[in-house]
């Protein structure tokens, strides 16, 4: 079997043996749940609960606002206690809707309606998309009923499912990709009935043949879709990579997939897009990794609004001392300043740092070894951006790229100097984009 | 207290100082071998010319109050080829003087690691070259072990005083052309048993140390390849030609084409970023050499031939930018 890939990139160890044989494993709720209002890219959600009401599972507790926006829904049963203020796990300190769990009440959620899905329309598929408050998520949680809603200029050739998780230590998607392959893949062939395209692709990376093989099995059911290995490589999963690697088109600088007629989304996407069609289930849970230094690896299926310490005292707590606390994977994941910030819904995973593993480093002048420059997915040239950048040419390294750089740290995972190369594109980008 | 930093919260094991130790792993079978062949003198030189370039360091950011990175390793890798790159029978003052000539004017005054722009252990020998042209060319000690029976006398009276390049660039005769075409000749440059500087006498140990490096990523032999590659190619034009009497094995396997073409024109500071500058670097510098080595003043052309493409590094890495993804 030949395996897709695209050019740069860096091969890493993965540790995902640490947590790849953690069966998904419902919890038990915290005592508090925060649900931010902005959980997504895009426009805060809006309460339209009373103070002291009585919440059911599922049920909704804020409403859309504005073009780019999904309702909430409380994942526990307990009583609404208003709004405060609360550390986010992506950013600072965030509104978010507090809700006391009802311990008594820990009935589940249950379908409300029976429906014949099989003659849904396109539009009443993606309203009980947008109703079910479903974004992306596989990290950068955009609203799934907005990327489903294709300009008609645009014809969609390929639809890729991206199962390559190419974050070293997260398992959420492949867990789910090892126990509910049939429920994913009903949940694609609505993305497929929305979308139209030509070729529907289920691509997952060479490091998780077994999961492919088990998508694989569900073939007689869904005989149009095409099950695709890839190199196991970082970035592999990154939406430009992957559209390079399977359709060899490149998304122009800029520009967005549905441009070269792609449409991606992740396996964690389509399986609530199933959820919430078939079920009537809003996205008020996820599969969460929980890993690195802890006791016990786990992927948790976890309320959204769930405290990471609550998650981490369920692994039987960190070994060693615990000196980072990760949203999401090593290489692009956020550093909590607070151990209390809560689940949102593109949280894949938490990764727990000890104070061994979390070494700072000193940078040192760049030696021009060039790993930077043949890593760099984008083709960009990280090491006399940085220089530029250090010089105050922004217009300079804006005429050289920096602004489609996608901050996926292989540069600086790779320089032998230690220069914080993704974190000053960071910035730069930043401030470039502030300028305008 | 949690430790908040941006993203990427890993990195790779690979360090500076883990590429410049190796870089100095990967010299020592040369260095083991060239102590075997020429005798203790070599310990002794090149351990003068590693003290002189560590100290010269040392010394320049003690007193301009820098920050101190003699443990980086990369001074010792410049005294070491420096040491290379001296006949074993130098007085002790010249790797004292070359190294400190290559740290302190070549290395430190252009800032230091990272930012010269000539590979400092071939300044340092250029600039020996031309204050001692007399100690540094046709010094030369013939191996202490290793026959040469089986060669011509002439030609080995000739390599008993000379380098082989030298023989013939001073006496280019056709049985001195035939006995350096000679297998036997080919051989004892691949394993090592004639005459030159430290470091250039054995192909196959320098070729063992470079792969090393290769496999590990810490040279990039496409600069290599390039770089042996263009020398045997354009030489073998010019065999054809007519222009040279030796054939292209005999060049690349002679001077420094190899210690030049592992180990100084793979320097990551003094070397394109690039690929495509990379290759082009490569293979412009073994033109260059082998063009010097026919047409030119000198027996050998290697040190020069790279110096020359150190100063079209910036151009090169302007030429060969990527093209940006989906630009």
């Amino acid at each position: 079997m030949s395996l897709l890939t695209f050019k740069g990139g860096i091969h890493l160890h993965d540790y995902k043996e640490k947590s790849k044989d953690a069966k998904i494993k419902r919890i038990a709720p915290p005592d508090f749940i925060y649900l931010f209002l902005s959980q997504h890219t895009g426009i805060p959600s809006k309460p339209i609960l009373e103070k002291g009401e009585e919440v059911e599972i599922g049920q909704k507790v804020a409403k859309a606002s504005g073009k780019l926006s999904v309702p909430l829904h409380s994942p526990v049963n307990g009583t609404y206690m208003g709004t405060l203020m609360h550390p986010h796990p992506l950013v600072g300190k965030k509104e978010a809707i507090k809700i006391k769990v009802n311990k008594e009440n820990s009935e589940p959620f249950k379908k409300t309606q029976k429906n014949k899905r099989t003659n849904f329309t396109k539009q009443k598929l993606i309203s009980i998309i947008k109703d079910k408050g479903i974004v992306g998520m596989g990290g950068a949680a955009f609203p799934t009923y907005f990327k489903l809603q294709i300009p008609s200029s645009k014809k969609i050739k390929d639809v890729i499912i991206n199962g390559i998780e190419c974050e070293p230590y997260l398992t959420s998607d492949y867990r789910l990709m090892m126990e509910r392959p049939e429920e994913i893949m009903k949940g694609v062939d609505i993305i497929k009935k929305i979308v139209k395209p030509e070729n529907v692709w289920i691509a997952i990376e060479s490091n998780k043949l077994d999961a492919l093989e088990i998508m694989k099995n569900t073939a007689s059911l869904f005989p149009w879709a095409n099950f695709v290995a890839l190199i196991t490589k970082y970035p592999q999963g990154s939406e430009k990579q992957l559209i390079d690697a399977i359709t060899g088109r490149k998304v122009p600088e800029g520009g967005l997939p549905f441009d070269v007629g792609a449409y991606v989304q992740n396996i964690g996407t389509s399986y609530a897009i199933y959820e919430a069609v078939y079920l009537d289930k809003p996205l008020f849970e996820r599969v969460v990794t929980v890993t690195g230094s802890v006791r016990h690896q786990s992927n948790f299926l976890v309320p959204i609004g769930t405290p990471f310490d609550y998650l981490i005292n369920l692994t039987e707590g960190p070994i060693g001392k615990i000196s980072k606390i990760i949203n999401g994977g090593p290489l692009m994941g956020i550093a909590q300043s607070q151990l209390d910030s809560c689940v949102v819904k593109g949280t894949s995973g938490i990764v727990v740092q000890n104070e061994k593993e979390c070494l700072e480093k000193e940078p040192t002048p760049c030696i021009r070894c060039g790993a930077c420059v043949d890593c760099c997915p984008m083709k960009l040239l990280p090491t006399e951006l940085y220089k530029h950048i250090e010089m105050n040419r922004l217009e300079k390294a804006k005429e050289m790229g920096v602004l489609s750089c996608m901050e996926c740290g292989s540069c600086s995972y790779v320089c032998p100097a230690n220069i914080p190369l993704t974190q000053q594109f960071k910035i730069a980008k930043n401030r470039i984009t502030k300028k305008k | 207290m949690l430790r908040i930093s941006p993203a990427p919260h890993i990195t790779s094991k690979v360090s500076t100082k883990r590429i410049m130790w190796s870089v100095v792993a990967a010299l020592m079978p040369a260095f083991i071998y060239s102590i075997h062949i020429f005798g203790e003198r070599v310990i002794l030189l090149t351990l003068i010319s590693v003290l002189s370039a560590v100290g010269s360091e040392y010394a320049f950011e003690k007193i301009t109050k820098r920050e101190i990175r003699i443990f980086d390793g990369s001074a010792v890798i410049t005294g070491i080829l420096l040491a290379f790159n001296i006949s074993p029978k130098s007085p002790w003052w010249i790797p004292l003087v070359g190294s400190a000539f290559a740290i302190l004017v070549v290395k430190q005054i252009f800032g230091g690691i990272g930012y010269n722009i000539f590979n400092p252990a071939l300044a340092g020998r250029a600039f020996l070259t031309a204050s001692w042209p007399g100690l540094m060319a046709g010094n030369w000690a013939p191996p202490a072990s290793g026959t040469l029976s089986g060669l011509p006398t002439q030609a080995l009276d000739g390599i008993a005083q000379a380098t082989p390049l030298t023989l013939l660039k001073v006496n280019p005769t056709e049985s001195i052309a035939q006995s350096l075409n000679s297998t036997y000749m080919l051989k004892a440059l691949f394993f090592g048993k004639v005459g030159g500087c430290i470091g250039e006498t054995s192909a196959l140990l320098l070729l063992i140390g470079a792969l090393y490096l290769f496999i590990r990523k810490h040279a990039d032999w496409k600069i290599s390849l390039g770089y042996i590659g263009s020398v045997f190619v354009f030489s073998a034009i010019l065999y054809y030609l007519g222009k040279t009497p030796v054939i292209p094995l005999f060049h690349i396997l002679s001077g420094g084409v190899m210690l030049g073409g592992l180990f100084m024109a793979t320097d990551m500071v003094t070397s394109p970023v690039t690929v495509k500058g990379r290759w082009i670097f490569g293979i412009a510098g073994g033109i260059i050499c082998v063009l010097i080595r026919i047409w030119g003043g000198y027996p050998e052309g290697v040190s020069y031939s790279i110096l020359i493409m150190n100063m079209f590094v910036p151009l090169l890495d302007k030429i060969s930018e990527k093209t940006i993804f989906g630009r």
